[in-house]
């Protein structure tokens, strides 16, 4: 009906090739892959999942091994990022810590972030009991000192494998988002579009999915990828303290706080290794991070047709 | 371009005649550009007017025209990033480049300004007698009790009830319509020889709008002062202005005396513009006149080619429009300046200004020959109700009283036919059709669709009845997900109804063209269209599931008025084809004159007076419809000129708080003039709807009712 517009004439082509099929998540997926950071932060993180997994078979040297006779090695062609002053394979170590350091981060992540959405989300749409509980709940959990509770449960789960740590530091990180993701809520349950999905029928749920959840994504995003690393540390700070993961198993983070006091010594390698793999797991997550919200975004001019 | 564009009439005509002596306000060559990111805006490009003592000049263009900047530039008021050429003149002295020191010592004094929002433009800290008396003593020297004594006259002059209480208010304590006056005895408060109004009553209701302009008409006789009026509403120009300039894209391309412009106009934009809105006062043979919408959207103000900017959108657009700009330029001898390449075709009559736009056909459908009596109703509401509890207190809430949005309403729709519900805000329009949306039992009453009581549906034959009624909301941006592709919102309601994702996808592209989209727009978001295109989405969204029932909640008020003609004119259409039923609620009554077969008029939760369109607006029979329809100005100058107001007394009182026996009756004009006997009755009986005698499909709710011819 309209003189066609600058968009008309540029989209009409590869549009025209797959009319209407365009659903969101195709979309979405088009717009991200438009964005070149995006694309290094995902290729860049299948590649450190691959090192991780696969980085063993390089070396014929376990994180528990130790070689007697190279300790305080140098990077060689044996021990690629050297070794320490027991003679532990730093390579080994790294992979090794990597792989617990990821599982960590990202599932803690999910499960954080996740449940925040969630709960914040069901607080605010349904209203009511669920509204009171969660909001008490919510309440409970920030006045509970987090780290305290960490430490005093944490003896009951000796036995159990490290994996326990996810859900134990998940459970006490999800809070404040929840409570930021309940009062966008609020707001968002009263626009009309809301409204319009109420009256054709669509259930509850599927309009929290299909229409909050998609409006509120920049936050849960970002606190997504603040959550990775920030699981990664608090991960290291008890096996620091001796409550999270302990010798003979290794993380990225107790490696790192091994390594840290020889930072600016000659072996320096035993920092700057399993340092930097950190930090490219960071950034990665990150650009993926940046990416998904402009690809979820149609207002960022960054990831949009023209 | 021409120097010499005194909006003078022309001689020969009686009605304004030409004023003489030195123009009071003179703008030459006035040209705003902003500079942006995007390249620079030239928001205003080449303003000429002259502006006399009294007179009235009306600027009317769609939003982003560059109406409000050229006001903004004469008082001095543009954000820094914009660069401003040409003159303006007030009383002989150049305006342009003095500094904001000197300009403050105008602005408020010689020339005042109302705004649009005038929430916005008072100081919420102060009492509103406060600033008054600040408004006065910055320009005046004035004793405090001197001032005091002037505001609260002003206040009195602009119909402020009660001055003295009011005086010690606040502005949130006041009701958008008395705000605006407040900012209109500002604005005379010190005798200002130029008063510039941009849009001053689009936020308002009707019958608040014709008590804000009769204020502003009072305030312009007592100080003799011009007035710039800017406005989207042609009516308001007709019965308010001497003379008008119609803008387009950044420019003025027609100006003229106001007879001269609505009954000879020589430029295609403006002769759309007039088509295109709906009419009160008009009825054709089938009772509507078809509405001529102007097809597209205004160019963006970026990079504005060497043509006529209006060419996409022109119907009768030829080569050398794409070459040139016209000028403003008068068609004839005795004609009013306009841009037009072909003013000479249209003044000489070679192209008829009728033939211009191609006339739409009024669609018909089959039902339009079965009477109403045999066709099922569709949707039935019988004494619905709803009270809100109104609370107080931040701790114990506590109840204090109770809103009653929707007090016991009863109406009817049958298969095909649109009824119309019209009032002013506040009056439990949207309330009455968000209950009959969540088809549940409401709190009183009952409300049947298709003959089965919500009240008694399973969620199984509730969730299949979702299918056949369906609702289009006011503001199509708020109702569409900015977040979701448009096809796929289209697509919810199928999904939904468990459509497979193939057959849905088939059907949106179906849908969309039925609205008049393209296929491919499917993957767009919504922000990516235009407020009418997305209100096309909003029906083809509503209309994805074949819905017998649409409920439409002011389609059109958020829309300019080309654009709307465009989405009545399909809505029409559309029930034609689908055989669909509308429930209309409007607060437009010229709309709901052209669309509607049937109007419900409600005041403060009731519906006073309903019947069939021509009984209902030909012989309006409650006094509040006599009021209604005759706040509404006309799109024709002499009409206007002719017609008398009926003015209603103070703002729209609240739904907390019910007068006894007849609602109206503190509003009502009728009453005044009543014997003690009957206002008792007034006073004591609340009158229930009756059919007017010897009508079928008439009836009102007044204990004296009586027709009287008000359009
Ligand atoms: N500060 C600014 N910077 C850049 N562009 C601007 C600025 N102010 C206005 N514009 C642009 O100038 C043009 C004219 O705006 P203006 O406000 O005069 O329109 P209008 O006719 O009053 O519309 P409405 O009826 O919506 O008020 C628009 O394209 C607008 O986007
Ligand atoms: S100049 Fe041409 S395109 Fe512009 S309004 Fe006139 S006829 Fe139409
Ligand atoms: S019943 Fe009385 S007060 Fe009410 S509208 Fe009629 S005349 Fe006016
Ligand atoms: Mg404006």
């Amino acid at each position: 009906m309209t003189a066609p517009t600058a968009a008309d004439t540029e989209s009409v082509q590869p549009f025209a090739a797959a009319p209407a099929r365009s659903g969101r998540a195709a979309l979405v997926w088009r717009r991200f892959r438009r964005n070149k950071f995006a694309m290094v932060g995902l290729v860049g993180l299948v590649l450190l999942f691959l090192f991780a997994f696969l980085g063993p078979l390089l070396t014929h040297w376990s994180p528990t091994d130790i070689d007697l006779v190279n300790t305080q090695s140098g990077p060689t062609g044996d021990h690629f990022f050297g070794t320490d002053d027991v003679g532990h394979d730093m390579f080994a170590q790294t992979v090794s810590g990597m792989q617990k350091s990821l599982i960590i981060g990202l599932l803690v992540a999910l499960l954080s972030t996740g449940s925040a959405g969630l709960l914040g989300t069901a607080a605010a749409y349904f209203g009511g009991w669920w509204e009171k509980v969660i909001v008490w709940l919510t309440d409970l959990f920030l006045v509970v000192p987090s780290l305290l509770m960490l430490i005093i449960l944490s003896p009951y789960f000796q036995g159990a494998s490290w994996l326990v740590l996810v859900p134990m530091i998940a459970l006490f990180s999800w809070m404040i988002t929840s409570r930021v993701v309940r009062g966008m809520t609020l707001t968002i349950r009263e626009r009309e579009f809301v409204r319009a999905a109420r009256y054709m029928g669509v259930p509850a749920w599927t309009i929290i999915r299909r229409h909050i959840i998609p409006n509120i994504s920049s936050i849960l995003i970002v606190d997504f990828t603040l959550n990775v690393g920030a699981a990664i540390v608090t991960e290291s700070f008890l096996s620091f303290l001796g409550f999270g993961i302990r010798t003979p198993n290794v993380s990225l983070g107790t490696v790192i706080n091994d390594g840290a006091q020889f930072a600016s010594t000659d072996q320096w390698y035993l920092f700057v290794f399993p340092a930097s793999v950190l930090v490219l797991i960071i950034l990665c997550v990150n650009f993926i991070g940046d990416g998904l919200r402009d690809a979820l975004d149609p207002n960022s001019t960054g990831a949009s047709a023209r | 371009m021409s120097q010499n564009l005194l909006l003078t009439d022309a001689a020969g005509r009686p009605k304004n005649p030409a004023p003489t002596g030195t123009p009071l306000l003179s703008v030459r060559d006035l040209h705003v550009t902003f500079s942006s990111e995007a390249g620079d805006v030239r928001a205003v490009r080449g303003v000429s007017y002259d502006l006399h003592p009294g007179e009235v000049l009306g600027i009317v263009g769609e939003s982003g025209s560059g109406k409000s900047v050229s006001a903004m530039a004469i008082l001095g008021l543009l954000p820094d990033n914009a660069r401003i050429t040409g003159s303006i003149k007030l009383e002989g002295r150049e305006l342009l480049g003095l500094g904001d020191k000197r300009m403050s010592k105008i602005r408020g004094k010689d020339i005042a300004m109302v705004f649009q929002d005038p929430l916005s433009a008072l100081t919420p800290v102060f009492t509103v007698g406060d600033q008054i008396v600040e408004a006065l003593t910055v320009h005046q020297k004035l004793s405090r009790d001197a001032a005091r004594k002037r505001a609260l006259e002003l206040l009195d002059v602009v119909g402020i009830p009660d001055p003295e209480r009011r005086f010690k208010n606040f502005p949130h304590e006041f009701s958008g319509g008395m705000r605006q006056r407040v900012m209109i005895a500002m604005a005379i408060a010190n005798d200002p020889k130029v008063i510039l109004c941009d849009e001053p009553t689009t936020a308002l209701d009707v019958t608040i709008q014709a008590q804000i302009l009769e204020a502003l008409k009072n305030a312009q006789e007592l100080t003799g002062a011009a007035i710039l009026m800017i406005t989207h509403d042609l009516g308001v120009v007709a019965g308010f202005a001497d003379k008008v300039s119609v803008m387009y894209a950044g420019r003025p391309v027609e100006q003229g005396a106001v007879d001269e412009i609505y009954y000879r106009p020589r430029m295609p934009y403006t002769i759309g513009l007039l088509g295109s809105i709906p009419r009160l006062d008009v009825s054709g043979e089938h009772g509507r006149r078809p509405l001529t919408p102007i097809e597209g959207n205004p160019p963006s103000m970026v990079d504005l080619p060497d043509a006529c900017p209006f060419a996409d959108r022109c119907p009768i657009v030829t080569d050398i429009c794409r070459d040139a700009e016209p000028e403003l330029l008068p068609a004839g001898p005795d004609s009013h300046p306009s841009a037009c390449h072909r003013r000479a075709d249209l003044e000489s009559g070679t192209i008829p200004i009728d033939q211009v736009y191609p006339v739409p056909e009024i669609p018909e459908t089959h039902l339009d020959a079965v009477p109403r009596e045999q066709r099922s109703p569709v949707l039935e509401v019988k004494g619905l109700q709803k009270h809100f509890p109104l609370m107080r207190g931040a701790v114990f809430k506590r109840r204090v009283g109770t809103v009653k949005a929707v007090d016991g309403i009863d109406f009817e729709i049958r298969e095909g036919e649109t009824l119309g519900l019209v009032g002013e805000s506040g009056c439990g329009k949207t309330t009455t059709l968000l209950e009959i949306l969540e088809l549940v039992a409401p709190q009183a009453g009952s409300i049947a669709v298709f003959g089965s009581q919500a009240a008694n549906l399973s969620g199984r034959e509730r969730m299949e009845m979702r299918k056949d009624i369906q609702i289009v909301f006011q503001d199509p941006m708020a109702s569409l997900d900015p977040r979701m592709p448009v096809g796929e919102a289209i697509a919810e309601p199928l999904r939904t109804h468990g459509w497979s994702q193939d057959k849905a996808y088939e059907r949106v592209a179906e849908l969309l063209e039925l609205v008049g989209l393209e296929p491919y727009h499917a993957s767009r978001f919504p922000r990516e269209f235009s407020g009418g295109q997305r209100q096309r989405i909003c029906v083809a969204r509503a209309l994805a599931l074949n819905p017998k029932v649409v409920i439409l909640d002011e389609p059109v008020s958020a829309l300019d008025v080309s654009i709307q003609a465009g989405v009545i004119n399909l809505l029409d259409e559309l029930r034609a084809k689908l055989g669909l039923s509308y429930l209309f609620v409007a607060h437009d009554l010229s709309v709901v004159r052209h669309i509607a077969d049937r109007v419900a008029v409600m005041y403060l939760g009731r519906i006073v007076e309903i019947g069939d369109v021509s009984s209902v607006f030909e012989l309006p029979s409650h006094p509040y419809t006599q009021a209604l329809l005759s706040a509404i100005p006309l799109p024709d100058p002499r009409k206007e000129r002719e017609r008398s107001r009926i003015l209603l007394p103070g703002d729209l009182p609240s739904p907390a708080n019910v007068p006894s026996g007849c609602r109206f009756r503190d509003r009502c004009f009728k009453y005044a003039s009543l014997n003690a006997a009957e206002q008792s009755k007034c006073r004591d009986e609340d009158p229930v709807i009756v059919a007017r005698p010897g009508k079928q499909d008439h009836a009102a709710a007044c204990h004296f009712a009586d027709a009287l011819e008000v359009v």
